[in-house]
């Protein structure tokens, strides 16, 4: 037997139609090789402006007028970073986004847990009504309840503080409340009936079985909703604006996002007086961006776990 | 009980969306101007409409631009997660690691962090051409349609970056498929292929719902909206014309319009119910009137019967006594 005809034999057609498209056991090599090029090409597609800002962000204006370099600076120039950091008072700012994120998402857990669970729990009139409403109030667009609310908070005299973020939360009605509440609502239903009846018959009340049976159970509710509200209203610059700054008087209240999009004003007025070496250029603004979201990225890298499965173990999809 | 428990909500849900709402209804037929002595409401009727309509020129034309936006990148967005959700659940290494980058999007997208990559070019990649997919395209199908196709893929990397969310509800979704329901159909000798149109799509079908709503409120309360910050702009511009009524008569408008998208998503992708279950319904439906118009011919009886005692116990009716005088 010559070699050609043993490797006909070893290699036939059907052997090779099963190694590249595989069987019903076993999933073939082509196949794998494709969905990990896809998976690859997205990802790096995904990555591709995180990229393009981080290597912006180290050139220094020679890099930048010079064409031979596309990607890699020619050395990295912090001076970029120092200067987008000085013009948005990168420390001051970045401790009262945490304020404004973290304030409400405290006020936002409690009560989307107190309102989920009662929906969840307890059968009453007008359940089903309220259950639209809720829906149809996260349909909403926030715009048409802005401008009466706007006059709401300028009446009561809370514009331009805080309270105009927490209240709202307080009473169930925060940034994406909706949401949270049939997160909890969801979860609060999976867990068994058996065991807030026998705390009641232990004697426990209403709200004693809340607090000792529910809430510890809810934990991964909990988690999900602590992230993503914390996020939602760290990247809410909208919202931020027009309430908790009041845009028309002097607020104290300002947080990256919002000074990241006021960037070219307050840098050039800081370059007027003198503060600043440079002059606005695309690499100070891409290295201001990167460090608004510098926070958010070291948050996700170590919370990456919890962000990424909190989706699952908090039943959103249970519907 | 329940009742405690929801209140908080109730009493935010009047107050925050419920009232908002019916003020900004009224607000919307008012010309309405701040002035040092207090604010002054004009009844100006239909007017700040037809002012939108006819004396701006830009509300209209970025009404349309969002609907057709919408409408396109929504099923995009929405089957592309689907993808990637797919061969993220089959049998891969390194799946956290992927995981991961299709989730970081979610977590630093936000209107300021958007403007600025967009402005500086950070969002498209230099390699895919439009210009090239345009012309390929305007062979074969009308200028403007061949256009928003093209600029479709210059904001590839924008809709991608707008799916993170979806593809874990999607993920998500599909690991709790009956994993049974596979093996049954391979053993009858199903392909991959025909699994998926007989088992996956039908069972996350809810989900392909859920992500579309989704992606419409995402993408019509995102900052990226021309709109809504036309409204901002209007609310607070300082001109005659403008002012609250008119950012409430924009408002108003807007929400119509995404509320009815919304809609027109559930009407596409909603449950049908099936005959058996439609006749299920109705059954139950005539039962129940039954029972009801039962209870009421029950009721009635029960009263006629009291009526006649208490008449008879007060002596109203006199019975004949024989006496031939009545």
């Amino acid at each position: 037997m010559t070699a050609a005809e043993t490797i006909k034999k070893v290699f036939t057609k059907e052997k090779l139609h099963r190694f590249i498209f595989g069987t019903r056991e076993k999933q073939g090599v082509g196949k794998m090789i494709v969905i990990y090029a896809l998976l690859i090409c997205i990802g790096f597609v995904y990555l591709y402006p995180m990229f393009y800002m981080i290597s912006t962000s180290f050139m220094s204006r020679d890099d930048l007028l010079d064409t031979s370099v596309k990607w890699l600076p020619s050395q990295f120039y912090f001076q970029n970073y120092i200067d987008a950091g000085r013009s948005m008072d990168f420390f001051v700012s970045l401790l009262k986004g945490i304020v404004i994120a973290g304030l409400p998402t405290l006020c936002n857990i409690v009560i989307c847990m107190l309102v989920g669970y009662g929906f969840a729990r307890y059968d009453f009139k007008g359940k089903k009504i309220m259950m639209g409403l809720l829906i149809f109030s996260y349909i909403l667009p926030s715009q048409v309840t802005m401008i009466p609310t706007y006059v709401l908070y300028n009446n009561m005299g809370i514009l331009g503080t805080i309270l105009t973020f927490v209240i709202p939360a307080l009473f169930g009605n925060g940034l994406n409340a909706p949401i949270f509440i049939l997160i909890f609502y969801q979860f609060f239903r999976q867990i068994p009936k058996v065991l807030t009846e026998a705390a009641a018959i232990d004697g426990a009340g209403h709200f004693r079985t809340f607090f000792r049976i529910a809430v510890p159970s809810a934990i991964p509710a909990i988690v999900t909703v602590v992230l993503f509200s914390f996020v939602w209203y760290w990247n809410e610059s909208y919202l931020t604006e027009l309430y908790v700054q009041g845009l028309a008087s002097k607020s104290i209240w300002t947080n990256l996002v919002v000074q990241l999009k006021n960037f070219d004003q307050s840098f050039n007025t800081r370059a007027t007086v003198g503060d600043t070496a440079t002059s606005l250029n695309e690499s100070v603004r891409m290295a201001a961006t990167s460090i608004s979201i510098l926070p958010l990225l070291i948050m996700y890298l170590i919370l990456q776990k919890q962000f990424v499965e909190s989706i699952d173990r908090a039943g959103i999809t249970g519907e | 009980m329940g009742y405690l428990f929801v209140l908080p909500w109730i009493i935010g849900t009047l107050i925050f969306v419920l009232i908002p709402l019916g003020q900004s209804f009224y607000y919307m037929w008012y010309n309405i101007r701040i002035t040092p002595l207090g604010t002054k409401f004009n009844f100006v009727g239909t007017g700040n409409f037809t002012q939108i309509w006819l004396e701006n020129p830009e509300f209209p034309q970025q009404l349309v631009t969002y609907i057709w936006q919408t409408i396109v990148e929504v099923p995009i967005i929405v089957v592309f997660a689907l993808i990637i959700a797919i061969m993220l659940n089959g049998k891969i290494k390194a799946k956290a690691f992927f995981r991961l980058i299709f989730f970081l999007p979610v977590i630093i997208v936000s209107g300021p962090v958007m403007n600025m990559l967009v402005s500086e070019g950070a969002s498209t990649i230099p390699a895919m051409n439009t210009q090239a997919v345009i012309s390929a395209l305007d062979a074969f199908l009308p200028t403007a349609v061949a256009t928003s196709i093209g600029e479709l893929f210059g904001n590839m990397i924008m809709i991608l970056w707008y799916s993170g969310v979806q593809i874990l509800i999607f993920l998500s979704a599909l690991q709790k498929v009956d994993p049974s329901l596979y093996e049954a159909a391979k053993m009858d000798g199903g392909s991959a292929w025909e699994c998926f149109w007989k088992i996956t799509l039908p069972t996350i079908k809810n989900f392909i719902l859920l992500n579309a709503v989704y992606t419409v409120i995402f993408l019509s309360s995102n900052e990226q909206n021309q709109l809504i910050n036309m409204i901002k702009n209007a609310m607070f511009s300082g001109t005659k014309e403008k002012g609250y009524g008119y950012a409430s008569a924009m408002a108003w408008m807007y929400s119509i319009v995404v509320t009815l998208i919304v809609l027109l998503f559930f009407l596409i992708l909603g449950n049908k119910r099936d005959v058996y279950d439609r006749m299920v319904a109705k059954r139950k439906r005539m039962l129940k009137r039954e029972a009801r118009l039962a209870k009421r011919i029950e009721r009635r009886g029960a009263r006629n019967v009291r009526k006649l005692e208490r008449a008879r116990r007060s002596h109203k009716y006199k019975t004949y006594d024989g006496s031939g005088d009545y």
